[in-house]
């Protein structure tokens, strides 16, 4: 069975461009465009993996964490922080809240952000 | 807090507006009380000399509170500026990275081939977000050095292996510009203790200035480290088209380019060297240009070592 991602990101370019390339890949994408409705799709879904962007409409990514983090159907999902935030306060709370990896958009392809949810899915 | 701009601008104490009223204050006070006991020894009424300085003395304490103000306005419409730079270039990064992601969908063949002639055309499109999303890296970081944000980690490790991985990896740009590279290392480095990545930026910028900015033909760069009484030196060489002398003492400064290339078509943002030299001086160490123009320049930087 297809393994799905959660991928909670506001811009539907990028929806668009990782819901292609990971489709290819053999996931199941379900994208939720800002925070709340990424919180409720996680309990509803139960995905494998969740990608989290931290700047987003209605929840913030580091209050979306820590929601996912308090409720018991959530709290063992795997996060990924795929963010433009480059800020060392930011990434210290998050891996407080026990994410996987710290992404900058920026500075990674979409290759390396497939082999980083290839890696934290194969565990 | 009485000294608060301190820490909104991240300023030692005695740098601060309030702190030096503060004091000024005080010495206005004491020199009103010496100058009445001092008349009073020697003129009939002393009354007068004392009312006279305390005049004084408020007219001198309205001007500093005024001029302090203009250092505050000053300080605030730099902060200002800093926290702009910085919204905008986080800002900015949305969009670059939404480009390069298509980008790297479309060009990875995935989504139909693409034809030959579009090729050098994509390549063109990859440059230039490349150099967008360096752009944004470097404002990002010259706000942070200027607000005072900027910190550097501290670790331990070899200078000598730091460059000589960094020198292959720009071998390619060397050979695309007919540059060489000779390095030349003196044995048993000592190992730096400083921020590892920060110093591979100085490198790096020094070392892509240095083939950038080579002559048409053959040239040579040429890089040393050697070990001096507890520190690094580290020396780059180029026979490049050098810089002007009156260029010379405002290449550190930000977003200055020297009036030989600021014309030409050799891309730059006049941000590498003023961010260079601040992440050499930030690690204790300091940096030296010396250049002629038409025959080439050195730079040379130094270290601490652990």
């Amino acid at each position: 069975m297809a393994k799905k991602i959660l991928f909670i990101e506001d811009e539907s370019a990028l929806q668009k461009t990782f819901g292609d390339f990971l489709g290819k890949e053999g996931f199941e994408l379900i994208s939720a465009l800002d925070g709340e409705t990424g919180l409720k799709l996680a309990e509803k879904e139960a995905p494998d993996l969740i990608l989290l962007d931290l700047i987003l409409p209605k929840m913030e990514g580091v209050e979306v964490l820590k929601k996912l983090r308090e409720n018991p159907k959530t709290k063992d999902i795997p996060v990924i922080v795929l963010t433009n935030v480059e800020d060392f306060e930011k990434l210290e709370k998050t891996l407080e809240l026990g994410i996987k990896a710290y992404l900058v958009k920026t500075d990674f392809t979409l290759e390396e952000v497939l082999q980083k949810i290839k890696g934290e899915l194969k565990e | 807090m009485l000294f608060k701009e301190c820490k909104k601008y991240h300023l030692p104490l005695y740098w601060c507006p309030s702190f030096i009223f503060f004091i000024l204050g005080l010495i206005i006070i004491f020199s009103i009380l010496a100058s009445y006991f001092i008349a009073n020894k020697i003129i009939s009424n002393p009354l007068i000399v004392a009312l006279i300085c305390i005049f004084l003395a408020c007219f001198l304490l309205i001007l500093s509170y005024f001029v302090t103000k203009t250092f505050e306005a000053l300080a605030e419409s730099n902060r200002i500026k800093s926290e702009f730079i910085s919204i905008a270039s986080h800002q900015l990064r949305t969009p670059i990275s939404n480009l390069k992601f298509t980008l790297e969908i479309l060009m990875s063949g995935k989504k139909g081939k693409i034809e030959p002639e579009q090729v050098e055309y994509f390549r063109i499109l990859k440059e230039n977000t490349i150099r967008l999303k360096e752009l944004t890296a470097d404002l990002l970081l010259v706000s942070k050095i200027e607000s005072g944000e900027f910190k550097l980690q501290k670790e331990k490790f070899d200078i000598r292996e730091l460059t000589e991985n960094l020198v292959r990896n720009f071998i390619p740009f060397a050979k695309a510009h007919n540059v060489e590279i000779k390095c030349y290392f003196e044995e048993n480095l000592p190992k730096i203790f400083g921020d590892k990545e920060k110093i591979k930026q100085v490198i790096e910028t020094l070392l892509d200035n240095a083939i950038k900015y080579s002559k048409k033909g053959k040239s040579l760069v040429e890089i040393k480290i050697c070990k001096k009484p507890k520190e690094i030196y580290f020396e780059i060489k180029d026979e490049g088209i050098g810089i002007p002398q009156k260029d010379q003492k405002h290449v550190f400064e930000k977003f200055f380019r020297a009036s030989n290339v600021s014309k030409g078509d050799i891309a730059g943002t006049g941000l590498g060297l003023f961010i260079a030299k601040s992440i050499v001086e930030r690690s204790g160490g300091k940096i030296n240009l010396k250049s002629e123009e038409g025959k080439g320049t050195t730079i040379s930087f130094t270290l601490p070592v652990s």
